[in-house]
């Protein structure tokens, strides 16, 4: 596991990607072909059952170490992690196990169906024949998760930076169904299992946000304008009775939106559509904090379809029973998007994407000013001529999105992040003012640059009213401005309202106390659709 | 009056003896002022007189102006002030360092100031001190915080200096100018040529000064030829990090070295190549068995994890109080260290 042990050091050192790409192709170049292959399956989510229970793991290392719970918690909380806590409190190693990764693998994958007994004796044995890193890797292996900044995209980079294959049919390749037990790692890269063809997207046309007036974009009629929906931007991909369905972060999500897949599979034409997944309710737009519920899930439960159902708004059509048409004008291909979309008895939840109706530039600004009430996060314009440009291109497609809203609220508790941030009071609890008192309206985690972050840790520590546990009531004395997308009523929150996507705008240190909002005029900015 | 209000009593300026009346590494002006070792947050301005061990003195007259009205006494040697009974004992966390003894009728007090249990190359070994009332620092107060050999952290550290070298780059350690310097200038001796920047120089050159060895370095200069420091180790203050000057090494590999290493987190948060965990301060055990070794009545616990570690000691038997210091602030330590930035232009 010392190869293992080694990348996974070396990974999480660095914030550069490159580096990260560089060290995972030398262990691609290195590394044992069963290892390489765990090492993809444990990367991209492909975990087995987990063996023993994290209550028991902690039980054991109290026992061993001798230490009471409270100190055990106190621990905890300031390292983030489970497996990184016990790993440095056991006591050092007695001698020194080496195995590689696969048979660790293996004798993990074989201690599922023993007693309790016997897999204390498994760990115990274990945790007193690995250094710390080692050990906090082979708690890592028992858990199945390693989110060490590595995503699906980098991991594909690596591999085809080592093997020259095309990235996206990579990243099917190792999505696709394999068994580490019964593949190869040449296997598994030439996607022996797998039909690329039938797969492969393209790349997305990204757009800039609009930095310039309306008017300077020439005539109104040139440009077709519609809402800019805030889901996941998706291509479906329909090819010989083959169904994908790929994200822009070029990750195969098909499985996460069965619905889609059932929709999708009552077209005749094969085709190739760019749109977006959105969460939705007889027809309304929810917030995607309502989407968020379905993604990365490992299983899609009959509940969970049904309480957060989706749709797609599609924006346009990239390639059409085999021909690929990025290349003719957008409006031309809206036509033949239209056209299909009219072919069948389309399921509710497939839908184009709504066209804004307008003559003149100016009429714009309302209707961008109403995105809100919609869930939609502004206007994108197009150019009627446009083609479906490689990546991002400035000119033919703008972003025009509305203005977050902002209020001053001040800090009221503090607590330690996770991973990178473990060390700092990274999130943090506002509250604005509530007759003589304070109300929490909302949490934030990002906004701050890392100075400030460090800045704002050294007055929690200084300024923290209790000292256990990991949450840190503070003084109320720092304002920020928080911005955030929306505002609606709620009845789950204390302070009766729900922003959406709160983030720090800025520290605002000029701004006593005093002066931050209160609940009534947060309230004003709630505005009824 | 207690035996141990007639020597310690805790006030806004810092802990005070009002039988000997002076006070230990007070934070505000004082007319005298006993010192257990150099750093920061320990050895303030502003006092009339200052009393502290005589490896410390020149690190203090380096600091606080050559003007400073300082007497020194060698570690063991008693002094007795007021009736006071006043002596240093090794503390092991910097070079001079102490900490304080203070005997009067019979009863005794220990303040520790900061210590590190586990001997290094550089520093006098700590020593522990019996007495009825201790007061000790808690920095690294939570069991996860587990030091390793000497021994080992050098061999760590010389295979790191090796693999950067292997790969045409420059070793570039980070770590204050008293202390994680000369422990690092101590691990990396023979390894290769050590190059310093100048807040370092100017101190090692304080210290070698008033007779104490130290292992050979040169100085990291803006005008240095750039191949001359190619492949070579350089150590230099956390503020250079970011730098201009950092900027002009050759390919460097950066590593950030203290204990608060020891956590992923922390070696995360900054955009370096390494973190090594070298500590200057006791370990969980190392607090443990200095409290233990002290036989005290009563424990006080300062900066640091005082709620954790005094809760814990109460648990084991050994009645131990929190006590609110100004010692080890992290705002006090990065002001020294952009100090040694300002001093380098």
């Amino acid at each position: 596991m010392k190869q293992f042990s080694e990348l996974i050091s070396a990974i999480e050192i660095t914030n550069k990607t490159n580096a990260k790409i560089d060290a995972l192709v030398h262990y691609f170049g290195t590394a044992p072909d069963k290892d390489k292959l765990w090492l993809i399956a444990l990367f991209t989510g492909k975990r087995p059952k987990r063996p023993v229970k994290t209550t028991l793991m902690k039980e054991w290392c109290m026992e061993l170490t001798n230490i009471p719970e409270w100190l055990f918690l106190e621990s905890y909380s300031t390292v983030g992690d489970l497996g990184e806590t016990l790993a440095l409190l056991l006591p050092k190693p007695t001698h020194h196990l080496d195995l590689s990764l696969n048979e660790w693998m293996m004798e993990l994958k074989a201690l599922n169906s023993k007693s309790d007994e016997a897999k204390k004796a498994f760990v115990l044995e274990a945790w007193t024949g690995l250094d710390q890193q080692e050990r906090l890797i082979f708690n890592k292996l028992i858990g199945g998760s390693f989110r060490i900044g590595v995503s699906k995209k980098t991991l594909v980079n690596a591999l085809a930076k080592l093997t020259g294959i095309d990235a996206n049919q990579l990243m099917h390749s190792i999505i696709g169904h394999w068994e580490v037990e019964t593949m190869s790692f040449e296997a598994l890269i030439n996607g022996s299992h797998i039909n690329y063809d039938n797969s492969k997207p393209y790349p997305f046309c990204l757009a800039y946000a609009l930095e310039k007036d309306l008017e300077e974009l020439g005539e109104p009629n040139e440009w077709m304008v519609e809402q800019k929906w805030d889901g996941i931007r998706g291509q479906i991909v329909k090819r010989n009775n083959e169904i994908y369905i790929w994200s822009r972060g070029e990750e195969l999500v098909t499985k996460q939106f069965p619905e889609l897949v059932e929709a999708i599979s009552n077209f005749q034409d094969d085709f190739v559509i760019d749109g977006e997944i959105l969460a939705m309710k007889d027809n309304d737009v929810l917030l995607f904090n309502d989407l968020q519920k379905r993604l990365n899930r490992k299983h899609v439960t009959k509940k969970l379809l049904q309480d957060v159902p989706v749709g797609f708004k599609a924006y346009d059509i990239l390639e059409l029973n085999g021909d690929d048409i990025r290349a003719i004008p957008f409006e031309k291909r809206l036509q033949r998007l239209e056209t299909i979309f009219k072919s069948v008895t389309l399921p509710k939840i497939l839908q184009l994407s709504f066209i804004v109706e307008f003559n003149e530039w100016k009429e714009l600004h309302a209707i961008r000013e109403n995105s809100r009430a919609i869930n939609s996060e502004g206007l994108m314009l197009k150019q009627k001529k446009s083609p479906y440009h490689t990546g991002r291109k400035k000119g033919d497609w703008w972003k025009w999105k509305v203005d977050p809203l902002t209020i001053d609220a001040v800090m009221i508790y503090a607590q330690k992040g996770s991973g990178r941030r473990s060390s700092k009071y990274t999130d943090y609890t506002f509250a604005v003012k509530k007759d003589d008192g304070l109300v929490t309206v909302a949490k934030a985690y990002s906004g701050l640059t890392d100075k400030e972050i460090t800045e704002i840790s050294r007055w929690v520590n200084q300024n923290a009213i209790e000292k256990f546990g990991p949450v840190r009531t503070v003084k109320p004395e720092l304002v920020f401005e928080i911005a955030f997308e929306g505002i609606a009523l709620s009845n789950r929150h204390k302070s009766g309202v729900a922003l959406r996507f709160p983030r720090i705008a800025r520290w605002r240190k000029d701004k006593p106390v005093d002066d931050i909002d209160t609940i009534e005029s947060v309230k004003q900015l709630i505005t009824v659709p | 009056m207690s035996k141990e209000s007639q020597l310690i009593k805790f006030t806004k300026k810092g802990i005070y003896c009002p039988q000997g009346k002076f006070y230990l590494d007070p934070w505000y002006p004082v007319d005298y002022a006993i010192i257990s070792h150099g750093h920061a947050d320990h050895a303030r301005w502003g006092m009339k007189r200052y009393l502290c061990t005589d490896d410390s003195k020149a690190i203090l007259q380096h600091r606080l102006g050559a003007d400073i009205k300082v007497e020194s006494i060698p570690y063991h040697k008693t002094l007795t002030i007021n009736g006071v009974k006043v002596s240093f004992h090794p503390a092991g966390h910097v070079i001079g360092s102490a900490q304080i003894r203070l005997e009067y009728k019979g009863y005794v007090v220990v303040f520790s100031g900061d210590y590190k249990t586990q001997p290094d190359f550089i520093t006098t070994p700590f020593e522990p001190v019996t007495c009825h009332t201790f007061i000790t620092e808690s920095t690294f107060g939570l069991p996860i915080y587990n030091w390793q050999s000497e021994d080992r952290l050098r061999e760590q550290l010389h295979s790191w200096v090796t693999a950067n070298q292997a790969n045409n780059r420059t070793s570039v350690f980070f770590g204050y100018s008293l202390g994680k310097a000369q422990r690092l200038m101590s691990l990396l001796d023979g390894c290769d040529e050590i190059y310093v920047h100048r807040a370092i120089h100017n101190l090692n050159e304080a210290i070698t000064n008033s007779g104490i060895q130290l292992p050979k370095t040169k100085l990291w200069s803006a005008d240095l030829d750039k191949k001359t420091l190619q492949n070579k180790i350089i150590i230099a203050p956390p503020a250079l990090l970011g730098s201009r000057m950092l900027k002009r090494v050759p390919n460097a590999a950066k590593a950030l070295c203290s204990g608060w290493m020891q956590i992923r987190g922390n070696r995360r948060w900054q955009a370096v190549d390494a973190g090594f965990v070298v500590s200057d301060h006791a370990d969980w055990n190392g607090l443990i068995s200095a409290v233990k070794a002290t036989e005290a009545e009563q424990v006080y616990v300062t900066h640091g994890s005082q709620a954790v570690f005094s809760k814990y000691l109460n648990e084991i038997g050994i009645q131990a109080k929190e006590l609110k210091t100004e010692y080890g602030d992290e705002a006090l330590a990065a002001a020294e260290s952009e100090t040694e930035k300002l001093e380098s232009k």
